[in-house]
Order: structure tokens, then sequence, then C-alpha cells
């Protein structure tokens, strides 16, 4: 192990973390090189990119790429570099093409990278071989589509998508078991929320089953004192109604919700919904021809199987996460040590009613709304814990809630003995130092 | 955790905050003409109220089943199929002012002071009693020893009402609307 491994390794202990994790410029940049560019990155939905020539730009880590359908329909991933003077290619977000074309000398590219022409190409020097793969928008060199999930890895080597993703391969599952039909596809625009803090914070807050009832107690208390008497389309009804499950007493969080952890830093949070608006399970109305339209397209027993899987945030390590039972994924986005960007996407269903796509707009806006009554405060909360941990205050942060009472699980998984348990934490950070020490098989440091 | 059981009690036992008294349908005097001036001066009127926090009085403008836009990407078709930064309709509304007033709002903590300029005001289209107000503004946001700054047009439905103008629905496209943003809170 060099120096900075056995540094890195020091920073985290049992129950606890150090808080340069999330304050040092050097090991953020460690980061982007041993995780960003080496781990199973999610990029995109083959939905964004439906035909050939169509294309999405976006970033892995730090590095622009391009998700793009080539002309056999293949899913490419290239960087989003010219071969030539290193400009930038593509300059919009999304879009279709025929080929990429940099604006600097008119070097030109096929869809999956390769050098098609170069203008004047006569003046290089002699062994300027356009076929060079090199001389490219050269392509990651590992990208695989999990069921129309696309994920990318900066390196040729190690576990394949299947055996990183492990049993959350089952979260992206219930994602698409969910259309009648099927099918989803992103559809309904983007958020893309920012905040002063680091990525790693983002990640733990999502299974935190401890913080709603105090962080967003603003929200929550005018939602309860909101008189359902008042004009409403449908939007209010549906926020309002998040944000008083949001508080549920710390009783029904520490009986009722699970939090389940598995390799490589994955975990979800069990499902604490128990309203009928919101959860197709409990068969309100407005879920009637929904629930209908999945039986006859998968039989009542499939209907029935797929209606139980009720999560909240799965989280896939590094960098995405996803609500399946409300359609919602978000996609984390590190800037710099302090600085954060998440873009967060809506499903349609296929086969689903209109409606029920409506109303994931509407729990869109409350969940991940730039301007909801919600995510603001957990963005305030991200704001703090940069400037908290940028104080000569306590060195190691705790993050051994349930450390004792935590269990194994099927799956190679552990699981919180409640949902308020930071087991989920822990494992992540084992995650991290797997990966920020180059080892397949760490020993677990935090979580055991 | 005691203490987040104790003010759990504490807002259990918490009277319910008054609505807004709802507007009498009655007119109270005679009913206003919409026109350039007092079209205008309402929309300097709504202004000075967000700038000066008085949320509850702004929120008394908009008519029983007003609602309020801010889409996430120009040229927006409509609320329902595309999320946006904000949409509130009525009930909502109601319910993100109330939060403003909240003592535990922790993302206006501190709060922000913001200051507002309203111009090129101009009638799209307008009937006897309604018409649709195109406007430009320029918001600065201050918060914790940092400036934002927004800028954006303004599409109020004003309606004239109990002897006023009411807001029908308000629209407001921000020329960053796709951008990264940090959160909002105050609006626009």
């Amino acid at each position: 192990m060099t120096d900075i491994e056995d540094e890195l390794s020091r920073l985290i202990a049992p129950g606890r973390v150090h808080r340069r994790l999330y304050t040092d410029p050097a090991i953020f940049d460690m980061e982007m090189q041993r995780i960003f560019d080496a781990a199973w990155i999610y990029v995109g939905h083959e939905s964004q990119i439906r035909n050939p020539g169509d294309y999405f730009a976006t970033q892995m880590g730090r590095k622009p790429v391009v998700l793009v359908r080539d002309n056999d329909g293949t899913v490419r991933v290239i960087h989003n570099q010219c071969a030539h003077r290193g400009a930038l290619v593509v300059a919009t977000d999304k879009g279709n093409a025929p080929e990429f074309t940099c604006c600097y000398h008119g070097w030109t590219y096929h869809l999956d990278g390769r050098l098609k022409a170069v203008p004047l190409n006569h003046g290089y020097p002699q062994g300027f071989d356009p076929k060079d793969p090199k001389l490219a928008m050269v392509q990651a060199p590992r990208v695989k589509s999990y069921r129309g999930f696309v994920f990318a890895s900066g390196k040729s080597d190690g576990p394949s998508l299947e055996e990183w993703l492990g049993h959350m391969t089952t979260s992206l599952d219930d994602m698409i078991d969910r259309a009648p039909e099927g099918e989803i596809e992103a559809a309904g625009g983007v958020f893309k929320h920012a905040y002063d803090g680091n990525w790693k914070v983002y990640f733990e807050n999502l299974c935190d089953a401890a913080h709603p009832l105090f962080t967003h107690r603003s929200s929550i208390e005018a939602a309860q004192q909101q008189s359902d008497d008042v004009h409403s389309d449908g939007t209010g009804e549906i926020a309002i109604r998040q944000m008083r499950q949001n508080g549920a007493p710390y009783s029904f969080w520490e009986s009722q919700v699970g939090i389940w952890t598995y390799p490589n830093g994955h975990s979800y949070l069990g499902d604490y919904h128990d309203d009928s608006k919101l959860v197709a399970a409990l068969k309100d109305p407005v879920f009637r021809d929904y629930i209908a339209a999945l039986e006859k397209n998968k039989g009542k027993a499939e209907t029935k199987r797929i209606l139980e899987v009720r999560r909240w945030n799965s989280n896939i390590y590094p960098n995405v996460s996803l609500m399946s039972q409300f359609q919602q994924l978000r996609v984390v986005h590190p800037i710099a040590v302090n600085r954060t960007v998440v873009h967060t996407y809506s499903f349609r269903l296929k086969g689903a009613p209109e409606q029920m796509f409506r109303n994931t707009i509407s729990f869109a806006n409350i969940v991940n709304g730039t301007g909801s009554l919600v995510l603001t405060d957990d963005l305030e909360i991200y704001n703090r814990l940069d400037m908290g941990m940028s104080s000569e205050g306590a060195e190691w942060l705790q993050i051994g809630r349930g450390y004792r009472s935590d269990v194994p699980d099927t799956h190679g998984g552990r699981r919180g003995k409640n949902s308020t348990s930071e087991v989920y934490i822990r494992n992540m950070l084992d995650a991290w130092l797997g990966l920020m020490t180059d080892r397949q098989a760490a020993p677990a440091r935090a979580a055991s | 955790m005691a203490k987040g059981r104790k003010s759990k009690a504490k807002t259990a036992a918490r009277v319910r905050r008054p609505l807004p008294a709802p507007r009498p349908r009655t007119t109270r005097g005679p009913a206003v003409t919409l026109d350039q001036g007092s079209c205008e001066r309402f929309l300097l009127h709504e202004a000075r109220l967000l700038d000066e926090a008085r949320f509850d009085d702004w929120l008394a403008l908009f008519t029983p089943e007003g609602w309020y836009w801010v889409p996430s990407e120009p040229d927006q078709n409509n609320p329902h199929d595309t999320v946006s930064l904000i949409y509130d309709d009525r009930r909502l509304l109601e319910t993100r002012v109330r939060r403003l007033a909240s003592p535990r709002i922790y993302s206006q903590e501190p709060r922000s002071r913001t200051s507002r300029i309203v111009g090129n005001v101009s009638i799209e289209d307008s009937g006897s009693d309604a018409c649709t107000v195109r406007s430009k503004f320029v918001m600065i946001e201050y918060r914790r020893e940092s400036q934002r700054l927004f800028a954006g047009t303004a599409f109020h439905r004003l309606v004239s009402a109990d002897g006023g103008i009411r807001i029908a629905s308000k629209r407001v496209d921000l020329v960053n609307c796709d951008a990264p943003l940090d959160g909002i809170v105050v609006p626009f």
C-alpha cells in the first residue's frame, strides 16, 4: 500500500469518518481519477438517444462526454474533445447529427468517434494517419446498457456492469416493470439543482430517515396546516400529501421502514408511504386503469408482485439514485470539492394512463424541484455541511447510528435494524476506500 | 430525538393558522379599468410587496383559483407535462407562503433580501375585465454574503375584481431557467 493509500485508510474508522474526505481538494482530485474515471458511471438512458445520430452531451465526473447512437444502432460514449487542438466538439446539450464537426478547423468524426475527414490533411508530417485510433473522439473503454440504463467505465478491466450492480439490478428492473408495456422513456424535462458542498453528502442524505422530521419541518407544518378545501388542479394536492408524509414520526421510521445495503456502496431505503394518492398498491381510483393495464399485460400475480415492491431511494454508487416507485432518477455531477450539480429526470411508463405521468411531474416538482418547498432545505443542509466542516471543530464525523445493531442480509447485503441506521453511509465509505485504494476486496472499516 | 418529539407535539397542538380571508364577491367600489397606467401601478405594487417580504399580502393579490408558474425550459408549453422550477396552484401557493413565514425555514436562515426593477410593461391582449400584461424584471437576491442576479419576462393575467386588480395567473420566464441553479425560495 502506498503512503497516500495508507493515509486515506486512516480517515475512515468504525462508525466515524474524518471531515477531510469532504473538504480536501487533493482527495477530490483523486476521487475524480480513482472513482469517476474507473467505476461504472451512469451516463444516460437509451430513450434519450432513440434514433441513429441522436446524441446527449453530459459528463463523466468532470469530463465532457457524448452519449450517442451509432448508425448501426450501437450505443457509444465518446469523449467530447477534438483530437486536433483539443476543443469541445459537441456544444449543444442534445440533438441529432449525421457526424460531429469541430468548429475550429473542421475535423469531422463518425458517430462512433472515428476521425472521418481532415481539411488540409496534406500539410501534416509523414506518418499522420487519420485512421489512427488515437486521432478520434476517443470512446470510453467500456460501455454497457442494463435494460436501457447506460453506464460507462474509464477502465478496460474490472467487474462487469452486472457484477458491479449486483442486487441493485432489481431496482432498475422495478423502474421498468412498472410500465404496462414494459418500456419507459425519459420525459418531462430536467432539473439541475446546485449547492456549495461535496458530492458525497448528497448520497449520504438520500437514505437518511432521521432528517425529514427536523430539516423539513417548515414544509411539513405548512402542509399540515393547509386547508384541503382550497382550489387545486391536482398539483398542489400531490405536493402537500408528500410534505405531510415527510412528517411521519420517528416511531414510524424506527418500526416500519428499513434500510438495505449491498456490496460496492449501493443501498436502498424501504418505502415509508401510506398515502393512497401516491402509492399505486393502495388502489386509489387514479390507479384503477393503470392496474388494469398492468394486469392485462402481465397477469394478476406479476402485477401484485410489482406493486408490492416499495422502495424509496435506491442509490447506485457512485453517481445515480432512483425512485423506481415514482419514476425519478438523479445523477450527481461533482464540480469541485465544494460544488455539486445534480440533474434529475422523470420517466414515462409506456401504457400507463397519461394522468399518471402528470402526477409524476407534480411529484418531481416537490421532490426534486429547484424551487421545491422541501428540496431547498436539503440544499441548505449541504451548504451548511461544507461551511461547518471548514471550521476547526470536531475532526471526526459520527456515522455510527445503528452500528451495533446492523445485521447481515441476503445477496451479500447488510441492513439496519431499522431505517434510521447510518449503515448505508458506512457501506458507501467502505466502497469509497476500496476504489480509492484500488482494492477489490477492501477490508470493511466503517461498516463492521 | 426527545427534542423532535417535543416539537412535534407542539406542532399538533398549534392552532391552524387562519387562511387569508376569501375576498367577498360583492364589489366594494367601481371596477378598476385595466389600462396601461393601472396595470403598471399594480405590478410595481406587487414588486414592492415581494421586496418587503409581505408574502401574505402578495398571496392576497391572487384570485381563489390563481396560479403561479416558473417554467424550467424556455418556451415551455404547459406546467403539466414538463417539470417547473415552481408551479403552484392556489392550494400549494398558500402552503408556500405559509412556509415562508415559518421560523423553521432553514433555507431562509438568514433571510434573503431582494431588490427588483420592473419595466417594459405592455398590455398584450385585453378585454373589458381581464388582460395579459407582459413585463421585464431584474431581481437581485442577497443572502449570506453573496448576491444572485435574476432576470426575465413576466406574464400576468390580470382581472378586475372586488374593486381592484387580481392575478389570475403569473408566469415568470427566467433567462437562465435551464441553468444549474442553487435553491429558489423567494418568489419572483
